[in-house]
């Protein structure tokens, strides 16, 4: 790839790094209005249901059931009290059982 | 930093070493493909540490893009950490600048994820810095690893393991779902807007993200600001 490249990924990872240290340092220890700190609160739960939906239709391309079928067994493993990692192995195994005999 | 503390983070982010075990094991096998050395692809899981910006910079890189628009889409796409960040910091221990500096390079989707729906009602650096260390440990060996071995996986194997991160934050979302409507409702206001923002083309994924996560938090916020205790009987509870 050559040098062309290695400046690429610096750039890559300035950008990625600037969003993730300026609001926990600079701006860091300024009073925030309630207003504000109850939309930040709000964040991590508005940002899963934004990064599930829709992409999870598209973890396999043209098909999707196996996104649907997935997303269905983790919610039913999920809503039964498991832990997070049994989430994760028991969708990825329900998807290996559907992928085997599909 | 506390011994304990930064084991309770170990664990606690064991999921999303899991989680990115067959993510990191796809990008690597992809970025072969791409062309990319071992060593090329490796550096970018240890420099960037961002998923979705890596898998996309690789089918700009085969297209041939301009390295610049790959750093500027970059950008774009983790922009939305920037949100993540700024709602982290109130949720975590005070702590010198430098500290917050070194765990803010670890924060993604998932580690963000992780560290704030915890329990805790402050989360301290030490628990901040075992969820990163674990899951960036994964997202760089597993890299490597899928650089070397991906193609010899077998296929329903990788197909099935591509749905990992989306069970990963399904279940990050159910239990904090149950017996409380609010999160019900951010989550699902903000998957409704980007859906609308993707079916419509009208943003491209880094914007419609930022977006939807934006608006719905917002709006959630004013209607519960406006309308207050009338809707929340069963959070107060919760939060008591």
């Amino acid at each position: 790839m050559g040098p062309t490249y290695w400046w690429m990924l610096f750039g890559m990872a300035l950008v990625t790094y600037i969003p993730r240290m300026i609001p926990l340092t600079i701006l860091d220890g300024k009073k925030l209005p309630p207003l504000v700190t109850g939309i930040l609160s709000n964040i991590p739960y508005a940002v899963l249901g934004a990064l599930i939906f829709p992409a999870v239709f598209y973890v396999q391309e043209g098909n999707i059931f196996f996104g649907l079928i997935g997303a269905v067994t983790a919610f039913l493993i999920a809503i039964f009290g498991f832990g997070l990692m049994t989430v994760v192995l028991g969708t990825i195994g329900v998807l290996a059982i559907y992928s085997l005999f599909m | 930093m506390e011994r304990s503390e930064f084991n309770n983070g170990l664990r606690a982010g064991l999921s999303i070493a899991i989680g990115y075990f067959p993510v990191a094991l796809t990008f690597g096998l992809l970025a072969k493909t791409t062309g990319l050395s071992l060593f090329e692809a490796t550096a970018m899981s240890i420099f960037v540490f961002a998923g979705a910006a890596q898998y996309i910079s690789l089918s700009l890189i085969t297209a041939g893009v301009d390295p610049f628009l790959i750093v500027m889409n970059t950008f774009i796409v983790n922009i939305r950490h920037f949100l993540m960040t700024a709602s982290l910091n109130e949720k975590m221990q005070p702590a010198p600048k430098p500290v917050k500096a070194a765990y803010a390079f670890g924060v993604t989707d998932e580690t963000f994820s992780v560290i704030a729906t915890s329990k805790q009602e402050k989360v301290s650096s030490g628990h901040a810095f075992g969820v990163i260390v674990i899951a960036y440990g994964s997202w760089v060996v597993f890299t490597a690893l899928g650089h070397v071995i991906g193609a010899n996986l077998p296929l329903f194997l990788q197909a099935a393991m591509s749905i990992a991160l989306y069970a990963l934050f399904i279940a990050l979302l159910v239990p904090s779902m149950e017996g409380n409507r609010k999160v019900v409702l951010l989550a699902s206001v903000a998957a409704i807007l980007h859906c609308i923002f993707y079916y419509t083309e009208l943003l491209s994924t880094g914007w419609a993200i930022l977006a939807s996560t934006l608006l719905s938090s917002v709006l959630i916020e004013l209607l519960y600001v406006k309308y207050g205790r009338a809707l929340i009987p069963v959070i107060e509870k919760e939060e008591s």
